[in-house]
């Protein structure tokens, strides 16, 4: 049960922290960040098969078919970002919102039309590993890869933004957009990249979970998505270590409360705990509460 | 731009959406007869539609960008939709006041005037009342219509909370499901009839909007809206599981329909009556919101939404302002919600999905946030368009969600303006103007 949560929370993780960069540098909840996920997932299901029928097995596959779920998840969140988010950027705070869940609605009725609303069966990409076993290890392979390969995501994230310019950019603008601008960031350029690395790390997420459970639908981004933000308010929204500390403690009282009181309520848990932390504690775990200025 | 450098850009631009789409919508896969489907028109129409699409969007992007310039200085600062509109109506007053006078979109006058919409008002009322008994109006048709009346109510609510309070409400069909749960229950427990019924669940909406609206009090709008969604899924959820309280995924069946005084009605006949209790309902509903819009509660909420700080500075409670904004709201929720059981018949959990709410926000953005007459208008357009182009009907939620996109971006305020009461000192206003 203990890895059962690890593994969801580091797929929330990976949702998360889409969740929280966007929300970090423009101050706007992203609703169709789920959408992107799914569509990494869609994306990867259909080069995978597509390349299943032509005769390739084996890890080629799930190469390609990452890599190709990758490029257009990223291509997806860039052109969402062009679209909807960008003419709002001056505008009220509830337009972009309003905009985000039309794109979200958009998005996942997009894909309900082109492809199907059935549940399609989703092939176990990930290789099996033998030498867990050969160690005494008592965990699935599916699982160990999920873990790895959140754990390589996030370092590369951290360092990405601590020690690039591009990172360095992404954090000043975050701080302050107009006085990024002053000093000579493209703001418009972070931004898009800001997209760029969430909806990357969601067609990850995307791919593993898919890989894991084994079936997909158009809906999955939508249950996905509010679950990850839980995560990140959780953690303090705008706070990389606090989404995946949020993602992680979801994880885990999603998997206890599943094994000890009902499975019927899986999803009521998330929207329980979401509720209860932002009564509590608003700013969340790692957040910093902000003083309103007039 | 010349005309070359457009056409390059929009060729590139479809070149983009034929790239972007080409998995979900040329490719179709079928694993268990492992073929694979190629869809190749979808690429050619796909092309061809974001080639064009793109010189409308740009043209109307540009038109946009003008208007904001026009507009004394672009207001990087406002914060609200009203602020821009005022700020642009302000630009158009210290213009010539004839050009202000004939820049006023036609329908802000005809709304203005008495003399103009009155007699529309009466065309239209005398063609709601003799609507049931013309030849073509069909059981089915005054279905839909009665339908369309539901979701103006439902509009009209939530425009309370979205469009006057500007609190984004995503969970506002939790409210329209206690509504319609609780005349299925306490007929089904109780046997108590429609006319008992309709307040009571008025009561409970209204109380779980407080319910609602203690935990929310706190949280700004983006926070707001994911709670009120969370809290609309737990619901649902709570419905679906909880078979010893509300039947579960299957439901209640057998929910009477409203009676008149024990008549005995068949099938038609009741939908006729429906209709008009629902169109009595409208009104009732239509003279309250406006009765509140312009109370003290009312302008209190106006106050909130264009800033909490300056309001709570002038003596309003922002506290007292959001919850009743979010009791009143659910009234009319649980209101639509007990009449939605009667005339169904029925009762599942599945009628009370995000979407729901979803076309319910997207009636009022549509519409624009804050007007009456522009929710009324916004129901019927996105109620019965999809009923009428049958061909049509699948892909309306693409085109909920696109609304919303759309409105955001090129009319924010929606197809009809909500009007603000403008209270003037003529005399103050003349000298303000002899001094610019």
């Amino acid at each position: 049960m203990f890895l059962g949560g690890l593994t969801r929370g580091s797929i929330y993780a990976l949702i998360a922290l889409g969740y929280t960069m966007v929300y970090g540098i423009i101050e706007l909840i992203n609703f169709a960040h789920g959408e992107i996920y799914m569509i990494g997932a869609f994306t990867a299901l259909i080069v995978s098969s597509v390349l299943a029928f032509a005769g390739l097995s084996g890890l080629s596959v799930l190469f390609l078919a990452a890599s190709v779920a990758i490029i257009y998840s990223a291509a997806y969140g860039f052109t969402v970002e062009k679209i909807a988010y960008k003419p709002l950027r001056q505008a009220p705070r509830l337009s972009p919102l309003i905009s985000a869940i039309g794109m979200s609605i958009f998005l996942q009725n997009y894909v309900m039309l082109a492809q199907t609303s059935d549940f399609l069966p989703f092939p176990n990409l990930l290789p099996e590993l033998t030498f867990l076993e050969r160690y005494g290890l008592k965990i699935g392979s599916s699982e160990f890869i999920i873990l790895v390969t959140t754990a390589v995501s996030m370092v590369l994230l951290t360092l990405l933004i601590k020690f690039t310019k591009m990172g360095k950019a992404m954090r000043a603008t975050a701080q302050d957009r107009n006085m990024a601008m002053l000093v000579g960031v493209d703001v418009n350029r972070t931004i898009s990249y800001t997209f760029i690395i969430g909806s990357v790390l969601a067609a990850i997420g995307g791919v593993l979970i898919a890989s894991h459970i084994g079936r997909i639908n158009f809906y999955i981004g939508f249950i996905a998505g509010i679950k990850a933000f839980t995560a990140a308010v959780l953690g303090g929204i705008g706070s990389i270590p606090g989404a995946v500390l949020g993602a992680f403690i979801l994880g885990w009282t999603e998997s206890f409360a599943t094994g000890y009181v009902s499975s019927d309520y899986e999803d009521v848990f998330a929207f329980v705990l979401l509720v209860l932390i932002l009564i509590v504690r608003p700013s969340g775990l790692l957040g910093r509460s902000t003083v309103q200025k007039v | 731009m010349n005309a070359f450098a457009q056409i390059r850009q929009s060729l590139i631009i479809a070149l983009w959406f034929v790239f972007l789409t080409f998995p979900i919508l040329a490719v179709r896969v079928n694993t268990i007869e492992k073929v694979v489907e190629w869809r190749w028109p979808n690429m050619i129409y796909v092309g061809i539609g974001s080639f064009l699409i793109s010189f409308v969007w740009r043209y109307f992007l540009e038109r946009k960008d003008q208007g904001a310039a026009t507009v004394a200085t672009p207001s990087v600062q406002a914060t609200t939709v009203t602020e821009l509109t005022e700020a642009r109506q302000a630009g158009a007053k210290t213009a010539k006041a004839p050009a202000a006078a004939a820049g006023k979109p036609f329908m802000q006058r005809l709304m203005a005037e008495p003399r103009l919409y009155r007699p529309v008002l009466i065309v239209l009322s005398l063609f709601g009342l003799a609507f049931p008994f013309l030849p073509f109006a069909s059981t089915y048709q005054i279905n839909i219509v009665t339908n369309a009346l539901l979701y103006i109510m439902l509009g009209l609510g939530l425009n309370i909370v979205v469009g006057l309070a500007g609190l984004l409400h995503l969970g506002y069909v939790a409210f329209y499901a206690v509504g319609a749960y609780s005349y299925a229950l306490l007929y089904y427990h109780f046997g108590i009839g429609f006319w008992v019924a309709l307040p009571i669940g008025a009561l409970f909406a209204a109380i779980f909007g407080i319910l609602l609206g203690f935990p929310v009090l706190r949280l700004r709008g983006d926070y707001l809206a994911i709670v009120t969604l969370g809290f609309a899924e737990i619901t649902r959820l709570v419905l679906e599981n909880w078979n010893g309280f509300s039947f579960g995924p299957s439901g209640i069946a057998g929910i009477p329909r409203p009676g008149l005084f024990g008549m005995e009605m068949d099938l038609h006949q009741v939908t006729i009556y429906i209709y008009f209790l629902m169109i009595a309902l409208c009104l009732f509903t239509i003279f309250v919101v406006n009765r509140l819009q312009n109370s003290r509660i009312g302008r209190a909420w106006v106050a909130l939404r264009e800033d909490e700080v300056a309001c709570e500075a002038m003596g309003v409670d922002p506290t007292m302002a959001k919850l009743t904004a979010f009791a009143l709201g659910s009234t009319w929720a649980g209101l639509a919600g007990v009449v939605f059981a009667a005339k169904t018949t029925f009762v599942n959990p599945a009628s009370f999905t995000f979407l729901e709410s979803a076309m319910i926000l997207s009636i009022v953005v549509l519409g624009g946030m804050g007007s009456i007459v522009g929710v009324i208008i916004g129901a019927f357009i996105l109620i019965l368009l999809p009923e009428y182009l049958r061909a049509f009907s699948e892909y309306r939620m693409l085109l909920f969600g696109l609304i919303m996109v759309v409105m955001m971006i090129f009319r924010p305020q929606g197809i009809i303006v909500g009007i603000r009461q403008i209270y003037e000192f003529k005399k103050a206003s003349a000298k303000e103007g002899n001094r610019q």
